[in-house]
């Protein structure tokens, strides 16, 4: 067995203190050891974006990284979502539209949608499907997903 | 006074299922936990074809955390997966759960680690020492099928596992002096179907009775709960199989594996819990792969366009085993099936072998057969529209079958009935502006710039006349309906259906809210689950909406026309003045009504309101089965633009006409389309596994195997006709599969015109930027292969 380190994080606002191997995945340890299963894995080598996950409020690729480097850190997962009003919104215009259909995908397009809803412009919607081209569905085909982008933009910009 | 009753089919309900999946609370396999749980870890073969000589598991076993290492030795009580048929020239293949002497793909399991964790589990599998002798690996298709080739399994004597013909009309016509053909040899390359759950399985065991659940991403729960208990010994009533929710499957969750049969073996050995989940590099290898065919097809005209003959000769490559339960027949017969699409041919003749070669399954993936199969017969009449200097669309609209044309049969023995095939040809001729676009191609420097056009025809809800594939000992032709009322008043229905993404929980709803008279979000839906229903297969083949939504129909009538009766001795009228809208039941111009909960009352509690024999359990349980199948059409359109200097091609407008029968929710109907043609646009442009010499799979990561990103699918123009109706109960036509049959022509189609200034035609796909370059700067076609007798 490989000794185990103790690491300090804090997720979805609630403080964490936990022994774990060196080389545990951050994703395991946010699925196997917090059981925030919503985080899901879907290709382990970054390509696919279903593990994506907020760090320090920027996105990133939770099977990329170890478990370790979550320490000191504040993480965001699409289990936030619901409790918080703005990101509601990203879940409500997603059912409005039909931008799942599996969800597999989905808290992947979640905490990608809501970080460029905070940080990007989306001019068009070429700039939205150029934003979002970094997670894969096999399901939607993605038009619905763009449409509920489109929307979310939208009413950002009337505020 | 009661409203009007509500209308539920044809509104875009939005999804039940959707609240969960949002909030990071839906439940796949691979979320479940129970105490005590075990974990598996696999050891693959890494070479393609050879011998074990040894397995030595000792390093292995040492490891800290492991509960066992087992190989073939540990499982010999466990038969061979054999995918019988009724099939003529058919020979089934024997697969065990591990390999047990000869290794026929890279990927086959060889051993299974259980260990404490995954990760503990994968460091005992690599240290498990396998010594090999290698067999020449057969790898490509048509070599498979020389008599010089390595034998894959020696008992069968041959890499052909089934050879079937298929003849209608004559030959006459072959004299005929003014005949005219266009002849080629398209390839469709195989593809992986990428659901972006990876398979896993979970089996627990209650340890008081016994009985194990399988908790599989699967789409078959209840073929997979019947393969089990045949194969495995257990009765069904110690045997449960749920698939929760699972994150898609297109096909590739539409087999039985045998990690599926380890796991459960392995649940009842240690009397513990085991789970496995695959990693995507486990899923490309061993996830059952789609198409691989290679086809020489010609097709036959007379001077005025008329189509006169259609002949096709298929090679399917199979890969390693025949696939259980659907067999390595599934794929290619469809080829041939429905080669001749919605278009009237008088002669048609097709040849099919199917052959093993040292790559993994194939099995169902979306489209089935149809996507090569369209692909070829709608490349060939543009080639023929060329070849008669005519239009391509006028071309097709002068041989499509007419609607006074139907019943048809088609030569392969299909019949298409209740289809607007023209009227979907048409519709998309006119939301594409095809003559308009047409004028400006003709008139001015458009080269590069092209549009393709793709009709056919594909039969969905299949009844228990056709089999989902030839000769296949399983019945996928019923759907059984057990609904419900309890005590509360509350209304549930049960189907053996698994939906998978389809939102079939909000559709079903949708069905029996309009039948009876309730709302859709009054009613729950339990499916995906084999201790609940009696017999049931799943959620593959187009066959959920129609087949389930028709069943659904049937058993809420019978269960309407008790509430009824219970309603009218109450109300003390007749039938006929009973009214049943929004969960209320009403006498017919009274201010008379009761709730559902009224009624549950009623008849099992209250004891006084009813008679004894009025207070019968609300409980109605149909089977329907449509015996034949509903013929789903629709016409694609794209138009794409190539890149000149960069040969990159850009789908610049898509369309889609498609006749589905009754649209039950258009929301989820569209969201079905525009995935499915997604797929589609994967398998022109961008998706193949690419097996080296060797067997070794080369394009074995999603950054290697490319699907579509929002970046490559464009919006999708989609109409509905809704005036052909099939016999069915519900009028309903399946359509999760249309999209992906259409689309690999269509984009074929456009690119060819996009470079018809060059003279090449498009005979393989995907297309791919670097093929079009060879294609394009070198003339290297590499389909102009010799194609074996």
């Amino acid at each position: 067995m490989i000794d185990k380190i103790k690491i300090e994080t804090t997720v979805n606002n609630v403080k964490y203190s936990k022994r774990i191997e060196p080389r545990l995945l951050a994703s395991d340890f946010i699925r196997e050891n917090l059981h925030l299963t919503g985080t899901h894995v879907g290709c382990e080598h970054g390509v696919c974006g279903s593990c994506t996950i907020k760090i320090n409020g920027l996105t990133s690729r939770s099977c990329l990284k170890f478990a370790i480097q979550l320490h000191g850190k504040r993480v965001e997962t699409v289990e936030s979502f619901s409790s918080n009003p703005q990101k509601k919104i990203i879940l409500d215009t997603f059912k409005k539209f039909h931008a799942l259909q599996c969800g597999f995908c989905t808290p992947g397009f979640l905490i990608t949608v809501d970080e460029l809803l905070q940080t990007e412009n989306l001019e068009n919607e070429k700039e939205i499907r150029k934003a979002l081209s970094g997670n894969l569905c096999r399901c939607t085909g993605y038009e619905n997903i763009i449409k509920a982008v489109l929307e979310l933009k939208n009413n950002r910009k009337t505020k | 006074m009661q409203k009007k009753s509500q209308k539920y089919v044809g509104k875009n309900v939005l999804r039940f299922e959707d609240e969960r999946l949002l909030s990071g609370n839906g439940v796949y396999t691979s979320d479940l936990k129970f105490s005590s749980l075990l974990h598996l870890s696999f050891l693959r073969s890494n070479i393609a074809h050879g011998k074990i000589v040894s397995i030595n598991k000792e390093k292995a076993e040492e490891i800290e955390g492991i509960h066992g290492v087992f190989t073939y030795e540990n499982f010999k009580e466990v038969p061979p997966i054999k995918s019988t048929s009724r099939m003529k020239n058919y020979f089934a293949t024997n697969q065990n759960v591990l390999c047990s002497d000869k290794i026929r793909y890279v990927g086959e399991p060889l051993a299974v680690v259980v260990a404490e964790n995954r990760y503990i589990a994968e460091d005992a599998a690599e240290l498990i020492e396998v010594e090999v002798k290698n067999l020449d690996p057969v790898i490509d298709t048509l070599e498979a099928t020389k008599p010089y080739s390595e034998i894959l399994h020696n008992e069968i004597k041959s890499n052909v596992i089934l050879e079937r013909n298929f003849n209608t009309g004559d030959k006459n016509f072959l004299h005929d002096k003014d005949l005219l053909s266009v002849k080629n040899i398209f390839r469709m390359t195989r593809k992986s179907p990428i659901s972006m759950e990876t398979r896993s399985y979970v089996c627990n065991i209650d340890k008081l009775t016994k009985i194990l659940t399988l908790y599989s991403s699967t789409q078959v729960p209840g073929v997979i709960k019947d393969a089990l208990s045949l194969f495995l010994k257990i009765p069904g009533n110690k045997l449960n199989v749920i698939a929760p929710d699972v994150g898609g499957g297109f096909g590739g969750k539409a087999s039985l594996y045998p990690e599926e049969i380890i796991t459960v073996l392995l649940c009842q050995r240690f009397n513990r819990p085991i789970k496995w989940v695959s990693d995507r590099f486990e899923d490309f290898m061993s996830t059952s792969q789609g198409f691989e065919e290679v086809m020489e097809v010609e097709l036959f005209f007379k001077p005025t366009g008329q189509f006169i003959g259609l002949y096709g000769k298929i090679i399917g490559d199979v890969g390693s085993y025949s696939i259980y339960p659907w067999t390595a027949a599934l794929e290619p017969m469809q080829v041939a099936g429905f080669l001749q699409g919605p278009y009237k041919i008088d002669n048609f003749n097709a040849n099919v072998k199917c052959v093993v070669t040292n790559k993994p399954p194939t099995g169902p993936y979306r489209g089935v057969g149809r996507p090569a199969a369209v692909f070829a017969i709608e490349r060939l009449i543009d080639m023929a529209a060329k070849k008669l200097k005519t239009d391509p669309a006028k071309l097709r609209l002068q041989n499509m079958i007419d609607k006074k044309d139907l019943p048809y049969r088609i030569g392969s023995g299909i019949v298409w009935d209740n289809a607007g095939f023209k009227e979907c040809l048409k519709s998309a001729l006119r939301i594409s502006k095809y003559e308009k676009f047409r004028r400006i191609k003709n008139n001015e420097n458009s080269n590069w710039l092209g549009i393709g056009i793709a009709s056919y025809g594909e039969l969905t809800g299949i009844g228990s006349k056709i089999s989902v594939a030839p000769g296949m000992p399983l019945n996928t032709g019923t759907e059984t309906c057990i609904i419900e009322i309890d005590s509360t008043g509350s209304i549930s229905a049960t189907f053996a259906i698994a939906s998978h993404g389809q939102g079939l929980e909000t559709t079903l709803a949708q069905i029996i809210a309009e039948t009876l008279g309730s709302k859709p979000d009054d009613i729950k839906i339990n499916q995906g689950n084999t201790s609940l229903i009696k017999h049931g297969t799943g959620t593959y083949a187009s066959r959920s909406a129609a087949i389930a939504g028709s069943v659904a129909i049937k058993s809420t009538k019978k269960l309407k026309n008790q509430i009824m009766k219970i309603a009218s001795y109450i109300f003390e009228t007749t039938k006929k003045n009973i009214h049943i809208n929004d969960g209320f039941i009403f006498q017919k111009d009274t201010n008379k009504k009761i709730s559902f909960y009224d009624l549950a009352k009623a008849v099992y509690s209250d004891m006084e309101t009813l008679p004894i024999k009025l207070r019968k359990p609300l409980v109605a349980t149909e089977t329907y089965d449509p015996i034949f199948g509903a013929t789903t059409t629709a016409t694609h359109i794209a138009i794409v633009e190539v890149n000149p200097e960069t040969y990159k091609i850009k789908i610049k407008d898509y369309i889609v006409s498609e006749d589905c029968g009754k649209v039950i929710n258009p929301m989820i109907v569209d969201g079905q389309v525009q995935g499915g043609v997604a797929q589609g646009i994967g398998a022109a442009l961008y998706e193949e596994l690419k097996y080296d010499e060797a067997g070794q799979l080369k394009t074995a990561t999603l950054a290697d195997y490319l699907i579509p990103t929002s970046s490559e699918v464009p919006n999708i123009k989609i109409e509905h006709i809704e005036n052909f109706l099939p016999d069915n109960l519900g009028k309903f036509k399946g359509m999760g599969e249309g999209g992906t049959i259409g689309a690999t022509a269509a984009i074929a189609n456009a690119v060819s015109d996009a470079i018809s200034h060059l003279n090449i035609e498009i005979t393989e796909l995907p297309i791919s930027q670097d093929k079009l370059y060879n294609l394009i700067n070198t003339g290297e076609n590499q389909n102009e292969l010799k194609f074996g007798k």
